[in-house]
C-alpha cells in the first residue's frame, strides 16, 4: 500500500528531480511553444485567415494533408501484409525483413530523401523503367507520396505486431471449431481485435507524413501550388523573412497533429476498456 | 525484434493459416514493398557514394567541409544527448517513483515535442531569438549568438530528442516498483547510494536503449537544424545538412560519402537496439518469475 | 526495544487504512499483526519502518520519537513480502549491502563485512549459496535471504510482511517453525503481518488483530481463539457457526425455540451467538434447537454433519463436528446444545 495525499515520500529526491524537470521541460518544451502561440497572437484574425487561406498556403497545405491520408492509407494496407507476413508465416530472411522495418525510422530523412530522389529520377534504378511506362516520379506530386509511404512503414507495422503476436490462437481455434471459415475468423475475429492499433498505426503515419521535410523535400520538385508541401512553404516564408506567415502555417499544423495525438489517445483507452478478458 | 513465440503445431494447422496461394501472395507483397521503398534505397546510397571507387569515396569524407561538418555532429549529439541523459533520468525518477496528480499530463507533455514538425520544431527557435523573434533585439544588443550558431542547433537538436531517454525509462522503472530502493533506504543507503547501487544497474539497458534512439536522432535530425542553422559552410553545418548542400550542388559522390556515413549510423543502431531489445527482453522475464 | 504506537491515523483518499491505533510492543516479543486486506496491518509495519507517515499520531522507539527519523535511520530490519532482493546482486551481495551503504566512519572493513555474511548466512542455514543471483533461487531460499539481509545491520526491530505470503503450503508450514526458532535464538523484538489466522497463531507470542483500520483485539493466541473479544474476531479467527438469536427474559432464542443456555449477560435485544463447529453438540432431549440431518460424512474419529434448522424465517445449514459415539443419519431429527459459545449484539 503506498501513494495518496499527505505522504511523506520515503525515498528522496521528489522536490529536488520534479523542480529540475518541470524548469528542463519549460525551458526547451514549453516556452517555445508559448513563443509560437504568443507570436500568433500579434496577428489580427483578418490577417490570420488571409495568410491560411492565400492560394499558394492553401495549395501546399491541401497537398500535405491530402497526399499524407493518401500515403497513411497505403501504409494501412501494406502495413497489415507485412505484419501478417512477418508474424504468420516462415520465410528465408524474415527476421532480417523484420528488422529492415525499423530503417525509415532509423535513417537520417536527409539520406532518405537523396536515395529516393536518385532512385526515381529519370535515369535511377527504378525511375528509369518507370520512365519507359511514361510514369515520372521523382520532381512530382507522386514523388512526395512515395517519400511519405517511406517515412510511414514503421508505424502501422510496430503497432499492430505485437497485438497480433499476442492475439490468443484459442480465439481463432474456436472460431474454427464453430464453424468459421478462414475468412470469417480472419474478418470477424481476428480484425476486430487489431483496429485499436491499427488506428493508431494509421494516425501515427498520417501525423508523421503531414510533418515531414528532409526525405520529402529532395524528390518533392518543390513547384509552388503544384509540389510544394507546407514544412518548404515555412522555411521559404522565413528565409523572406515572413515570420507572420511562417507562423500562421505552423500553427495550423501544429494544432492538427495536436489533433491527431489526441485522437490517438482516444484510441488508446477506447482500446484499454475492451480489452479480451483473460 | 525476438522471434514471435509460436507453436509450429499450431502455425501449421488449418485453423491458424491460410491457402498456400494466399500466404504466396502476401509473403510476395511484403517482400516486395520492403525491397522497393526501403532496401534499394539503402543500397544505392552505399553504390552511389562508391560510386567513383574507394579514393573518391574517403576523399569527399576527408575535405575540410566534411570533416567540420562530422566534428560538428559530434559536438551536437554529445551536448543534446549528455544533458537529455541527465534530465531524462531524473524526469523518469521524479515521474517513475513517486505518486502526484497530474502524472499523465506531465508525460504527455513530455512527448510534445515527438508530434511536433521538425521545420516547426526549428521555427520555435527563430521566433524566440531570431532578430524579429521574442529575445532577438535583447540577444542582439548584448551580442549573445544564438541563432545560426552551435547554441540554436544544439537547442532544436535537444527540443527534437527530448522524449527518448525519459519515454524508455518511465515504463520500465514504473514496472520495477519502488520496493528493492526502499529496502535500500531501509538499511541505511542515503538517496544517491540508492540509485546508484539499486536503481541504476536495474535500468542500464533502457537507459542504453534511450539514449542510442536519443544519438541516432540527434546526430540525423534535418528539418529543425536546417531551420536554425543559417548554413554558414564549414560552420553550422552538419552532416545531414551538407549532404543537402553537396547534392543541390551535383556533388553526388561527396554527398552519398557522408549519407553512407549517416547510414552506417543508422544500420548500427538497429542492430544495436535489437542486442538491447533482448537483453530487456531478459530482464522482463527475470521479473515475471 | 520496546515500541510504542500511540492514536495513529492514516487515510488514503477517503480510505482510512488506520484509525486511531494504540499499540504497545515489549521488548523481545514476536507480535502478529492479524487482519484481512484492507484492515491497515501493512499499513501499519511500514509507518514502523518508516516506509509511510501517518497523518497524525506518534511512534516512539524505546520512548524516542521515531518519527524524527527516516527509515534509513531507524535500524530497522524490513523483510518485504515480495522480499525485494537486488536483481543484479549475488546473494552474498544483497547481504553486505547494508554493511557497505554506512557512512565510511563507522564502514567495518572488507575482512569484518565478509566475515559478518558468512555469519549471516550461516544462520539462514545457505551459506552454500552467496555466489547465486537472486533469480535462481526458490521462493523459501529468497525469503530467508531476504532475512539475512535485514539482519546484518543489527536491527533493533524486525519487521516481517507476510513473511509466507508467497510460498507454497509445504514450504510454508516448514519456514514458520524455522521463524519462530530463528527468533528464539537472535531474540529481537520482531512483528510479523499477516492474513492467515493459522500462521498468526501458531508463530505469535501474541496476536493483534485488526480489521478497518482499528485493533479489534489484542491477545495470546490462546486469548483471541477461546475468547474473542468482538463478533469479528470470532468470525475471522477459527470457523464459527453463526446464529441471530434474540435475548430477552433471561433466555437466548432462535426464532421461536429458547435455546437451553444462559446468556452470561448478554444485553437483551437482537443479537449473534457464535459457536465453534466442535463445540455445538447433539444434546439431550429438550435442548431446544431442533434441526433435520441432512448429509453425514466421517474423517477418523469425528463426524461431520450438515444440519437444518428450522428457526426463524426458512431454513439454517449449519455444519457440525461430533464425536462418532451417536451414529448421525440423513433424515434424523436432533437437538442441538452449545457447551461453548460467545454471543455479541447485532
Amino acid at each position: 500500500m503506498s501513494g495518496g495525499p499527505g505522504r511523506r515520500n520515503t525515498l528522496p529526491g521528489f522536490g529536488l528531480t520534479m523542480g529540475l524537470t518541470l524548469t528542463w521541460l519549460s525551458i526547451i518544451v514549453l516556452i517555445p511553444l508559448a513563443g509560437l502561440f504568443i507570436k500568433t497572437f500579434e496577428l489580427s484574425w483578418e490577417q490570420f485567415i488571409g495568410i491560411v487561406t492565400s492560394r499558394r498556403t492553401l495549395n501546399a497545405l491541401k497537398l500535405s494533408f491530402g497526399l499524407a491520408l493518401a500515403a497513411a492509407i497505403v501504409n494501412l494496407i501494406m502495413g497489415m501484409v507485412i505484419v501478417w507476413a512477418l508474424v504468420r508465416y516462415r520465410f528465408p530472411g524474415r527476421r532480417i525483413f523484420d528488422a529492415i522495418v525499423d530503417i525509415p525510422f532509423a535513417l537520417p530523412t536527409a539520406v532518405a530523401g537523396i536515395a529516393l530522389t536518385s532512385l526515381f529520377a529519370q535515369k535511377g534504378w527504378l525511375g528509369a523503367p518507370l520512365a519507359e511506362l511514361g510514369i515520372k516520379v521523382a520532381f512530382t506530386p507522386l514523388g512526395i507520396f512515395v517519400a511519405m509511404i517511406f517515412i510511414g512503414i514503421p508505424f502501422v507495422v510496430r503497432t499492430v505486431q505485437p497485438v497480433l503476436i499476442d492475439l490468443d490462437a484459442e480465439i481463432e481455434e474456436a472460431a474454427a471449431s464453430l464453424g468459421a471459415n478462414r475468412w470469417h475468423t480472419i474478418s470477424r475475429v481476428i480484425l476486430p481485435s487489431l483496429i485499436p492499433a491499427i488506428l493508431t498505426g494509421f494516425a501515427l503515419a498520417f501525423a508523421r507524413a503531414i510533418g515531414e521535410y528532409g526525405s520529402v523535400i529532395f524528390i518533392a520538385g518543390n513547384l509552388p501550388n503544384v509540389s510544394e508541401i507546407a514544412p518548404l512553404l515555412i522555411v521559404i516564408r522565413l528565409s523572406e523573412f515572413r515570420y507572420a506567415d511562417a507562423t500562421a502555417i505552423a500553427v495550423v499544423m501544429l494544432v492538427a497533429s495536436f489533433l491527431i495525438i489526441f485522437a490517438v489517445n482516444r484510441i488508446q483507452s477506447w482500446a484499454q476498456t475492451r480489452l479480451p478478458v483473460h | 525484434m525476438t522471434d514471435a513465440p509460436m507453436p509450429l503445431r499450431l502455425a501449421t494447422t488449418d485453423a491458424r493459416t491460410e491457402p498456400w496461394l494466399v500466404r504466396w501472395i502476401i509473403t510476395g507483397l511484403a517482400i516486395a514493398f520492403l525491397t522497393v521503398f526501403v532496401v534499394l534505397p539503402l543500397i544505392l546510397v552505399f553504390a552511389e557514394a562508391f560510386s567513383r571507387g574507394a579514393a573518391a569515396y574517403v576523399a569527399a569524407l576527408l575535405d575540410p567541409e566534411g570533416m567540420a561538418a562530422i566534428k560538428l555532429t559530434l559536438l551536437v549529439a554529445a551536448i543534446s544527448v549528455g544533458l537529455n541523459l541527465i534530465f531524462g533520468v531524473i524526469t523518469a525518477w521524479a515521474i517513475a517513483k513517486f505518486d502526484f496528480a497530474g502524472k499523465s499530463f506531465l508525460i504527455s507533455l513530455i512527448d510534445l515535442p515527438f508530434s511536433v514538425s521538425p521545420v516547426i520544431s526549428g521555427l520555435l527557435f527563430v521566433l524566440l531569438f531570431g532578430m524579429q523573434g521574442l529575445f532577438g533585439p535583447w540577444l542582439q544588443a548584448h551580442n549573445v549568438q544564438i541563432l545560426f550558431a552551435v547554441p540554436g542547433i544544439a537547442l532544436a537538436t535537444i527540443f527534437v530528442t527530448f522524449p527518448f531517454v525519459a519515454r524508455s525509462l518511465i515504463p520500465l522503472m514504473q514496472e520495477q516498483g519502488t520496493q528493492e530502493e526502499e529496502a535500500a533506504i531501509s538499511l541505511g543507503a542515503s538517496g544517491l547510494q540508492t540509485f546508484f547501487r539499486v536503481t541504476l544497474p536495474n535500468i542500464k539497458w533502457g537507459l542504453l536503449y534511450g539514449v542510442l534512439l536519443c544519438n541516432a536522432r540527434a546526430m540525423g535530425e534535418f528539418g529543425a537544424v536546417s531551420v536554425v542553422s543559417g548554413h554558414i559552410r564549414g560552420e553550422t553545418n552538419t552532416m545531414p545538412l551538407l549532404v543537402e548542400i553537396l547534392y543541390n550542388e551535383y556533388q553526388f559522390v561527396a554527398s552519398f560519402a557522408i549519407a553512407s556515413l549517416l547510414a552506417m549510423l543508422a544500420l548500427v543502431t538497429l542492430v544495436v537496439k535489437t542486442v538491447l531489445e533482448r537483453q530487456l527482453d531478459e530482464g522482463q522475464q527475470l521479473r515475471d518469475d | 526495544m520496546t515500541i510504542e504506537l500511540k492514536n495513529l491515523v492514516k487515510t488514503f483518499g477517503s480510505f482510512a487504512a488506520l484509525d486511531g491505533v494504540d499499540l504497545k510492543i515489549e521488548d523481545g516479543e514476536l507480535l502478529a499483526l492479524l487482519g484481512p486486506s484492507g484492515s491497515g496491518k501493512t499499513t501499519l509495519l511500514r509507518i514502523i519502518a518508516g516506509l509511510d507517515w501517518p497523518d497524525s499520531g506518534g511512534v516512539w522507539f524505546d520512548g524516542e520519537n521515531a518519527l524524527a527519523r527516516g527509515a534509513g535511520e531507524r535500524h530497522v530490519g524490513f523483510v518485504f513480502q515480495h522480499y525485494a532482493l537486488f536483481r543484479h546482486m549475488t546473494v552474498f551481495e544483497n547481504v553486505a549491502f547494508g554493511l557497505r551503504v554506512q557512512p565510511r566512519a563507522i564502514r567495518k572493513d572488507e575482512a569484518a563485512i565478509r566475515a559478518r555474511v558468512k555469519e549471516l548466512l550461516d544462520l539462514v542455514q545457505l551459506d552454500w549459496l552467496a555466489n547465486r543471483y537472486p533469480s535462481q533461487l526458490s521462493g523459501g531460499q529468497r525469503q530467508r535471504i531476504a532475512l539475512a539481509r535485514a539482519l546484518a545491520i543489527a536491527p533493533r526491530i524486525l519487521l516481517l510482511d507476510e513473511p509466507f505470503g508467497a510460498l507454497d503450503a509445504k514450504v510454508r508450514k516448514e519456514l514458520r517453525r524455522w521463524l519462530r526458532t530463528l527468533h528464539e535464538e537472535i531474540n529481537v523484538t520482531s512483528v510479523f503481518v499477516t492474513h492467515d489466522q493459522e500462521e498468526a497463531l501458531e508463530v505469535a507470542n501474541r496476536v493483534v488483530v485488526m480489521d478497518k483500520g482499528k485493533i479489534e483485539q489484542i491477545g495470546t493466541p490462546n486469548e483471541v481463539y477461546d475468547r474473542p473479544a468482538t463478533a469479528f474476531v470470532h468470525s475471522f479467527i477459527g470457523e464459527s457457526i453463526v446464529l441471530p438469536v434474540n435475548v430477552s427474559d433471561g433466555r437466548v432464542w432462535v426464532g421461536d425455540q429458547a435455546l437451553n443456555i444462559k446468556p452470561n449477560g448478554a444485553t437483551p435485544g437482537p443479537s449473534q451467538l457464535f459457536v465453534r463447529r466442535h463445540d455445538m453438540q447433539v444434546g439431550p432431549a429438550g435442548s431446544g434447537l431442533r434441526g433435520s440431518v441432512r448429509y453425514v460424512r466421517t474423517f477418523g474419529a469425528i463426524q461431520r454433519a450438515d444440519i437444518a434448522l428450522a428457526a426463524g424465517d426458512g431454513e439454517t445449514l449449519i455444519e457440525i463436528d461430533t464425536p462418532r459415539d451417536r451414529e448421525l443419519k440423513q433424515g434424523d431429527v436432533v437437538e442441538l446444545q452449545p457447551t461453548r459459545f460467545r454471543i455479541f449484539s447485532a
